[in-house]
């Protein structure tokens, strides 16, 4: 079977015998940029269409069914009409930031997607502090919300942006609390050691209870960082009618949409690569024909399916919940998920000390 | 210690009510053609479409087997009506005994501003007319909008 390590060693080879060693190295920089650019767009369209067919259904309706086949088509026809529009800016705005957030907040959001191991050999950069990378990179998303609802000169994206910016400060501790439980037992930031150490069982399984519950933390806190229902206070249509993009207009609002579903893409990776195993296949220790029937799944089926089963957690917990109040969402951050996962990671760290964990 | 425990049960509380809700959504998630509760208009037209016989979609004036119709040319209608939405024409005709008599010439409805009030209905002494309930209303060319709603060779049915 080719494996994705092949690929990429023999473009390199290519690229070596046709360039010099750093027009080869610029070039490879290119095709990785372009590669993920283009899986991602291809990602958020999938999800675009996912979420409105998951709402629709649960709430007693079809979503969309005109365009295409079962409506396939209308997520294309949007794309389109927002790259058709006219992106707008009004009279009193601050023209620079303004005009700037919406790309601020997609680079940071394309820069967490750096360290991610896609598949065996598939990864852009294998550094030693991934996670911690991934979880710093994403908080500096908020700066390009604040930007966005300070430069609209409009009181409603002023508030919902100081909303978000309270919200992501304060949802970062417990995700970052709630990774650092997995960190702590496998020993290792690095993306590609955390994914190897689950070689054996995923921490999820691996890890007792503690981790079970780190992982339902994780997803609670990552849902209130992607400001997603039921934490979208920094958008909440119905009071703010659309928070910090109220003034976005054509693509400028395209990219806002684009980047929220980015970031819940990055999340999902983030989830599966730490709690999930990663492209790992699923193993039950012990069980060698299952075992095998498994590894002959390919790992990007693993992967991805592991990202589509995270964002349905997330799709599903924004269409069953109603939205907090702004009091009820700090609350819940600072007198419930952080001391448990304070709590939590000390019991991780004593099951880690004494050697109990698998 | 009983507020830690007070505080763990508020947690677990929390879990179990959130997990009712969930659960809900994840039925009606996973049993699509046992819930959904859309109709699909253009297809169902001709189906399973039910629309009530009390709808007021639009004002017809009613004709019997005949081509009779019950209007006066009153006027009443014309006078109820908020949006100056009907203009009764009527002719002067001469009857076999010489006397001159008002009749209906045109009932002329201008769908376009009518609000579907129904007052006209009720202001009507003769029941003459009444609310259909059609709904698929639009037309291409603004000046279709504006009816005659009598029929062409209609004439006032005589009071048996």
């Amino acid at each position: 079977m080719i494996q994705f390590s092949d690929i990429t060693s023999w473009i390199h080879e290519t690229l070596s015998g046709l360039l010099s060693p750093g027009l080869t190295f610029l070039a490879e920089l290119v095709l990785a940029g372009v590669a993920v650019l283009a899986m991602v767009l291809v990602f958020v369209v999938i999800f675009v269409y996912m979420e409105r067919k998951v709402a629709g259904f649960m709430q007693l309706r079809y979503g969309p069914n005109r365009v295409g086949i079962w409506g396939s088509l209308q997520v294309i026809a949007d794309v389109f009409k927002l790259l058709l529009k006219e992106s707008f800016a009004p009279d009193s705005v601050d023209k620079l930031l303004f005009n700037l957030a919406p790309y601020l907040v997609l680079a940071v959001s394309f820069m967490a997607l750096a360290p991610i191991s896609w598949a065996p050999g598939l990864q852009m950069w294998d550094t030693n502090i991934g996670v911690l990378f991934i979880s710093a990179v994403s908080s500096i998303g908020v700066i390009g919300i604040l930007m966005a609802g300070w430069s609209s000169n409009n009181k409603y994206s002023l508030i919902g942006a100081m909303r978000s910016g309270a919200q992501i400060v304060s949802y970062e501790l417990s995700a970052g609390l709630s990774i650092l439980a997995v960190v702590a037992m496998c020993g290792s930031l690095s993306v590609h050691d955390i994914i190897q150490s689950q070689a054996d069982g995923w921490w999820i399984f691996k890890g007792h209870l503690p981790i079970i519950f780190s992982f339902v933390v994780y997803v609670i806190a990552s849902t209130a960082e992607c400001n997603r229902a039921p934490f979208d206070l920094a958008e909440a249509e119905s009071e703010l009618t659309a928070g910090y993009h109220t003034e976005y207009s054509g693509m400028g609002f395209g990219i806002f949409y684009l980047t929220e579903y980015i970031n819940m893409l990055v999340v999902a990776m983030v989830a599966s690569t730490v709690f999930l195993g990663g492209w790992l296949p699923f193993h039950i220790y012990g069980f060698e024909a299952f075992n095998h029937v498994m590894n002959f799944i390919p790992s990007w089926i693993w992967f991805f399916g592991k990202i589509f089963f995270i964002i349905f957690l997330i799709m599903w917990f924004r269409w069953t919940f109603p939205r907090l109040r702004i009091d009820q969402l700090l609350k819940l951050e600072w007198k419930y998920l952080l001391p448990l996962s304070i709590v939590n990671l000390v019991i991780v760290a004593f099951i880690t000390i004494m050697g109990w964990h698998f | 210690m009983k507020t830690v425990l007070r505080y763990l049960q508020e947690v677990a509380l929390a879990f179990r009510s959130l997990w009712s809700g969930l659960r809900l959504t994840l039925y009606f998630f996973t049993h699509p053609r046992k819930e959904i509760i859309t109709e699909q208009y253009p297809e169902n037209r001709t189906t399973s479409i039910n629309i009530p016989e009390r709808f007021a979609g639009e004002v017809v004036l009613t004709h019997d087997e005949n081509n009779e119709h019950k209007c006066t040319a009153c006027t009443l209608c014309e006078m109820a009506c908020p949006n100056g939405t009907i203009k009764i024409i009527s002719a002067q005709v001469e009857t076999e005994d010489g006397k001159k008599k008002k009749v209906l010439d045109k009932w002329v409805y201008n769908l376009g501003m009518c609000t579907f009030c129904a007052q006209c209905i009720d202001a009507c002494p003769q029941n003459a007319i009444t609310m259909k309930n059609s709904f698929e209303l639009s037309v291409y060319n603004r000046s279709d909008l504006i009816k005659t709603l009598n029929k062409p060779g209609s004439k006032l049915k005589e009071k048996s």
